[in-house]
């Protein structure tokens, strides 16, 4: 596909055809090379001809193809005119990752990280088709739904300054849980507390470099080898049938006539469907932070069992990345209220915006870049300029180029196992093949994604830490 | 001829399966999702559970239908090894679906390595030319 270049960073699809804005990717050569290679551009080309969308379809740096839209796609639409998509959101709604720091050094940990992690393994439920803790009955499933992260607080997992140091203080207030389907809730009942498979993963981590000290002192981050952990997890099978659930409602009753992809399915945003599935994601939302919640929780217990204390272990911000929203933007020069689809990007609200927590409102958004399994994942802080780039967004992680099948070629879980001991990181997983199909090299560059983030001023670079230990769902 | 062949997609699973009738193609397909998750050939047969779906055209049938695996491992830790007395009729203008999936229950005897979230109409494709050959890509 055709690209006119902007700057070093910035390419453009120019509007053309059904085009109603142009697209917008913010990548770097080596990036986008991969991107070239599927189907990202023409993914990005087809949003940008949904109704109501405003300004342009943004890439991010760590996109790759989706399913109607791209992973890394943000798409603000207008809220009289515009549309509400579940393709625009992805199947796991607030997949989405937390941060914990410790007042630990590497040196505390060393020597017990083997332990720490067991222990972990064993709190924390991980795995395909592996349950919670309890099945919980209808009732209190719809509780969670309705109040997200702060069920979970009142329940005794965590405390109410976790709930301020996460994003929607850890509940989405447009939740109804009364039209999500028997289905979702089924599948819901017995995962809350879970990580899942796939991607997803819980890291013990230490700081490996700080770029930005007193950003990162605000964050709570302070010296190269101070201990921090990673959560990267989501709905889990609630999110994905809710997704599944809407695409067939919105289907059935707008058809897919016109679309140039059936995974672009969308209902008008102020449609009583549209209606219904934004309240319906926004309770999926809650699930997932209440799993998040849960799982920090748990994984302070066992810093305490094993290390003896978990003081300090505070929450230094828990991000979304798949999620649409009703915010604020400027469009045309006039404050908006938008319906903005993040999918497989992270919000990157920068100083002043009222939604962030009072302790980061003059400095910006902590935005949380998990990299793939074993290697480095980063701290940025989000930017008054995102807002014209990108309305406030950047990239979520890595970014796959290579299929899981090829993975499983090239790489055996085992001897990456060995590889990643050999520097000194702990693996554990409830699969050695689902770890050669996260293998690092199946991702793209983290550091180049990050970089570009930071050239083109979307997120600035705030931290880089390094895995210690590492639990693969 | 074979059930079906694993095809390279940046960070989802993509397949093709086939059959000499829609309904050979259907049950394939099945295998091929279970295959990104386990091994389907290990898994006992010892559990059964009928399945029956509609579907407005043969595109969402097969979608849901592949759904079913997910949600009966979710729900009630089913592992499908087998898929029998599958029949795909037309009906009012509607798809239905019935069949019988044959399998076991999820335990440690059994390596469950991949996490299929969802089935997605994302270069869907069913072809008839002689052999039916469905196409789909699945969210991982």
């Amino acid at each position: 596909m055709e690209l006119k270049k902007i700057s070093e960073y910035i390419w453009e699809i120019p509007k053309q055809g059904e085009m109603n804005v142009p697209a917008c990717i913010y990548a770097s050569h080596k990036l986008l090379e991969s991107v070239r290679h599927d189907q990202t551009l023409e993914q990005a080309r087809n949003v940008a001809c949904l109704k109501g969308i405003q300004r342009m379809s943004y890439v991010m740096p760590d996109a790759h193809q989706g399913y109607g839209f791209p992973i890394g796609g943000v798409a603000a639409f207008d809220l009289e005119e515009g549309i509400i998509s579940p393709g625009g959101v992805g199947y796991d709604i607030n997949c989405g990752v937390r941060l914990l720091k410790t007042e630990y050094t590497e040196k505390d940990v060393t020597e017990k990280r083997k332990e720490l992690l067991a222990e972990i393994f064993k709190e924390v439920p991980a795995g395909v088709g592996k349950g919670g803790i309890t099945k919980l009955s209808r009732n209190v499933l719809k509780e969670i739904l309705t109040k997200g992260a702060e069920w979970a607080v009142e329940n005794g997992y965590g405390t109410k300054e976790d709930l301020l140091m996460t994003e929607e203080y850890g509940r989405m207030k447009d939740a109804d849980p009364s039209f999500i389907s028997d289905r979702a809730l089924e599948r819901g009942a017995p995962q809350l507390g879970t990580l899942g498979a796939g991607n997803h993963f819980l890291e013990i981590q230490k700081v490996h470099e700080i770029y930005d000290a007193d950003i990162a002192r605000a964050f709570g981050i302070h010296s190269a080898g101070q201990v921090l952990v990673m959560i990267h997890c989501g709905s889990r099978g609630l999110g994905h049938q809710v997704a599944s659930d809407y695409i067939e409602i919105m289907e059935n009753k707008f058809g897919t006539k016109g679309l140039p992809d059936r995974e672009l399915v969308n209902a008008p945003i102020r449609s009583d469907l549209g209606q219904r599935y934004y309240k319906c994601m926004s309770a999926a939302v809650n699930y997932a932070f209440a799993n998040r919640q849960m799982i920090a929780h748990w994984v302070r217990d066992v810093f305490r069992k094993v290390l003896g204390s978990s003081k300090g272990m505070n929450q230094v911000y828990d991000v979304c990345h798949n999620v649409a929203k009703i915010e604020k933007h400027n469009i045309e020069g006039k404050l908006r209220d938008v319906c903005i689809h993040r999918k497989g990007a992270t919000r990157s609200f920068g100083p002043g915006r009222p939604e962030i927590p009072e302790a980061y409102r003059s400095i910006g958004q902590p935005v949380i870049i998990p990299g793939s399994m074993g290697t480095a994942s980063y701290i940025l802080v989000g930017t008054a300029e995102a807002e014209e780039l990108s309305f406030s967004s950047t990239a979520h992680g890595a970014g796959r180029m290579m299929s899981r099948h090829e993975a499983l070629r090239r790489f055996r879980g085992e001897q990456i196992r060995d590889e990643l001991a050999r520097k000194g990181i702990e693996l554990r997983s409830t699969s050695w093949k689902g770890v050669a199909e996260e293998a690092s090299g199946a991702y793209k560059d983290v550091d180049e994604v990050v970089k570009v983030s930071h050239e083109v001023g979307i997120g600035r670079l705030v931290a880089r830490v390094v895995p210690v230990g590492v639990m693969k769902g | 001829m074979e059930k079906y062949k694993i095809l390279p997609h940046t960070a989802d699973g993509k397949f093709q399966a086939f059959g000499q009738t829609m309904e050979e193609a259907f049950a394939n397909a099945a295998l091929a999702t279970a295959s990104l998750m386990w091994d389907w050939l290990r898994i006992e047969k010892k559990e059964k559970h009928s399945v029956k779906i509609r579907g407005k055209d043969l595109e969402q049938l097969l979608l849901k239908f592949l759904g079913e695996i997910i949600y009966l491992l979710e729900t009630k830790k089913f592992l499908l090894g087998l898929v029998n007395e599958i029949r795909i009729e037309k009906k009012d203008e509607k798809y239905l679906l019935n069949a019988l999936f044959v399998g076991d229950k999820l335990s440690d005897r059994y390596e469950i390595y991949g996490d299929v979230k969802a089935i997605t109409y994302n270069e869907m494709k069913i072809e008839k030319n002689g052999h039916v050959t469905v196409q789909v890509v699945v969210d991982m």
